[in-house]
């Protein structure tokens, strides 16, 4: 609006001009969305997208989205020694004690039996393994006399759902899965949830009630008489065996740790090197430059480059991350700060040179009050995107969850890990989000 | 005002006590005092926080400082004096490697496009006054809070199980990274539009869409640019680190010669130059961008 009172008459365009202008501009509208168009066109050719689907392993999608909440538990016996196990994913860490085995299996006098639910019962004794299924019979299944094959028993003509050789005897349902070997008869059933996560099938607190164990924990007699219920349970709890519970948290505090001693260093080291860097406080143009000019540098080495070299000097560990991010930042803030210092008012530091301060007294007192907020916000904002970048800093460096994480995919097994491992990531970051959120809001209206 | 208007001496102020002047100053004197213990006190603590952290991160690493300070440029100096030696085969492997860096910057040019895509529509939907559902914004700001959070070598990892190897992973990896990102900046600046466009249009009975490109847009364009050309650059590392991590382009390549060791160093050397002349190139021109347009647009409101 201003613009217009004091815009001299002459700058008003012609209608010539404006009419160019206006086709320029319906030129423009059409052409930018047709290349971005073309190039996307483009790459879903080059980045063979429609080939996705082919390749696509749909069978580890399903395996990856089942884990994600949901457990196997395995009930096997060797066929040769009669030995039977149950277990969570066939784990020897997993594995119930044959006193506590989940109320859905059963064993009396040799015979066991598994429930699978909605009448889905299967059956192992002597003989060998029985599985009736409802709406369509019983499948029996008991090695040859000599040993050396299969017979199956079962109404014809076999469903696709089994699977049968002389060797390997597969049945699929909806409740469960079941493979009879010559050596080994197995029974596996998905359930919801993650199995074991508080207490493993060793502790004294396997398969309590969580009314049993707050009675447990404020009354009840001493389990280990040497500690209190509450501090053995605690224990009992971080030392999973099968979760890791404290191996986890400390991988998450690493985490945090390289963020938080990465950024927060990069913010002091970087302070002097931007007054050198800006304008303003610096009269030396070449001394600016080189400044300027090392700051680009190591922006430009980036994250990656930086945590190979310091890996290779420092081993794997949370400070080889910490100096990673330190280096990173120290030029992303010496860029930022400077920037922010050449934008300052300068009536306060003429103010305060008025009263005879010397250079680091005017730094203090005329310059960084005004700063402050501005370089806090950003530091905060840092530290917050370091806790992602960590992650990932962790995983090439080898130190906290990001380490934990990778190994977990990587191993394509524990995808119930990876879901444990993402959610605590998550929520980790999410606080930081919202705490640092909450700070800046705090800085900017105190400023 | 009121101390211009009656001198320096408070006594003469209307409302004040006689004599209150001297306690005051003494008052203040106390508080400045006071708060500047306080916050020696937060910087002391903090320091100490920052030096026992350091600590504990240097007790939990394979390697010491000191050890490994000498140590900083050993390997540099390995990998460029093995690189010096073959200096002559470095143009060779720019060629060689270009279609690698190509992979890379189209990674995140598309996640940039793609995210920014979603993103506009995300802060639009989730901006209040503007949304097209006004009781749906807190499910798609929770829906940006959780794409943000996720990172993306998370996903990316996810996706190599199921896709296989290739840089669609990535992509999408990225993409949804992205859309949570720019979204939030995206809605930030959307929120301080102003609404008097929009209820002119709303006036002469235009749609949503037709209110969002006619009324909003325009007006957030500027901004929105500089943060998505931002964004690209931190896409383009982004890219190359989930390259080293997992999936193709020019990190992979990386992985590849920085696993075979000494005998490849050349190959590193001429990676790193690639990606280091492509990262500072592409901050310089996004730079130069940004400033034209945020500059331009404080010129035409002045």
């Amino acid at each position: 609006m201003t613009m217009s009172l004091n815009a001299p008459l002459g700058t008003i365009p012609s209608t010539d001009a404006l009419i160019a202008r206006f086709r320029k501009r319906a030129r423009m509208s059409f052409l930018v969305p047709g290349i971005i168009l073309a190039y996307l066109t483009w790459i879903f050719f080059a980045f063979d997208i429609p080939g996705i689907a082919s390749r696509a392993r749909t069978d580890n999608a399903a395996v990856l989205l089942t884990d994600f909440w949901a457990h196997k538990t395995h009930v096997t016996r060797d066929n040769r020694s009669g030995a039977l196990s149950v277990s969570k994913d066939g784990e020897n860490r997993g594995a119930y004690p044959p006193g506590l085995l989940p109320d859905w299996v059963s064993v009396t006098d040799g015979v066991t039996t598994i429930d699978l639910g909605d009448g889905n019962i299967v059956t192992y004794d002597d003989q060998g393994a029985r599985y009736v299924v409802p709406d369509y019979g019983t499948i029996q299944i008991r090695p040859s006399e000599d040993g050396q094959s299969l017979i199956l028993d079962a109404p014809l003509p076999l469903p696709s759902w089994i699977n049968a050789s002389d060797r390997l005897i597969t049945v699929t349902t909806p409740a469960g899965r079941f493979n009879y070997s010559r050596s080994k008869v197995e029974t596996f059933r998905y359930q919801a949830g993650w199995a074991l996560f508080f207490f493993t099938a060793d502790s004294p607190f396997f398969q309590k009630s969580p009314l049993e164990l707050a009675s447990l924990a404020v009354s009840g007699d001493r389990i280990d008489p040497t500690r209190s219920n509450l501090s053995y349970m605690a224990s009992e709890f971080w030392n999973n065996k099968m979760w890791h519970h404290g191996e986890v948290a400390w991988a998450l505090f690493e985490t945090l740790l390289m963020a938080f001693i990465g950024t927060f260093l990069a913010a002091l080291v970087a302070l002097p090197l931007a007054f050198m860097a800006a304008r303003n406080f610096n009269p030396l143009g070449p001394l600016r430059f080189v400044m300027r000019r090392i700051f680009d540098f190591i922006r430009g080495v980036d994250a990656l480059i930086w945590t190979i070299v310091l890996a290779r000097a420092f081993g794997p560990g949370p400070m080889t991350g910490a100096l990673a991010i330190l280096i990173t930042d120290t030029g992303t803030f010496g860029k930022l700060y400077s920037e922010a210092l050449e934008n300052i008012d300068e009536k306060q530091v003429e103010g305060v040179r008025s009263t005879g301060a010397t250079a680091l007294q005017r730094a203090r007192f005329g310059v960084l009050p005004q700063v402050t907020p501005v370089l806090m916000s950003q530091v905060l904002y840092l530290f917050e995107s370091n806790t992602r970048s960590a992650t990932v800093i962790g995983a090439i460096t080898g130190g906290g969850i990001g380490l934990l994480l990778t190994q977990a995919i990587i191993t394509q097994k524990d995808w119930e890990d990876v879901a444990y491992y993402m959610i605590l990531i998550v929520l980790m970051v999410m606080a930081l989000d919202s705490l640092s959120g909450w700070i800046r809001r705090k800085l900017i209206k105190g400023a | 005002m009121v101390d211009i208007a009656y001198g320096p001496g408070n006594e003469r102020g209307p409302d004040r006590k006689p004599g209150a002047g001297l306690d005051t100053t003494g008052a203040y004197l106390d508080m400045v005092r006071r708060r500047r213990l306080y916050s020696g006190i937060i910087l002391a603590l903090f320091i100490a926080l920052m030096i026992a952290g350091f600590q504990l991160a240097e007790s939990r690493n394979a390697g010491g400082f000191i050890n490994g300070l000498p140590q900083i440029f050993a390997f540099p100096s390995e990998v460029i004096s093995e690189a010096w030696a073959k200096r002559a085969n470095i143009p060779g492997l720019f060629v060689q490697f270009l279609p690698s860096l190509m992979e890379t910057v189209n990674i995140a040019a598309v996640s940039t496009l793609i995210g920014g895509f979603t993103a506009a529509l995300l802060a639009l939907l989730a901006t209040r006054g503007l949304a097209r559902w006004p009781r749906l914004t807190p499910l798609f700001r929770r829906m940006m809070d959780l794409t943000r959070s996720i990172p993306e070598i998370v996903i990316a990892l996810m996706l190599i199980f199921i896709l296989g190897g290739g840089p669609v992973p990535a992509m999408i990896a990225i993409s949804l990274h992205t859309a949570g990102a720019l979204g939030k900046l995206f809605s930030e600046v959307a929120e301080n539009a102003d609404v008097k466009p929009v209820e002119g249009l709303t006036s002469v009975g235009a749609g949503w869409l037709q209110r969002m490109w006619l009324g909003v847009i325009p007006q957030v364009a500027p901004n929105w640019l500089s943060y998505l050309m931002l964004r690209f650059e931190i896409n383009v590392r982004a890219s190359a680190i989930l390259g080293f991590v997992g999936s193709g382009g020019i990190g992979y390549d990386l992985k590849l010669a920085m696993q075979w060791g000494a005998g490849k160093y050349d190959q590193v050397v001429a990676i790193f130059l690639l990606l280091f002349l492509t990262i500072v190139l592409i901050d310089q021109i996004t730079d130069h961008y940004r400033t034209r347009l945020v500059k331009g647009e404080k010129k035409s409101r002045a």
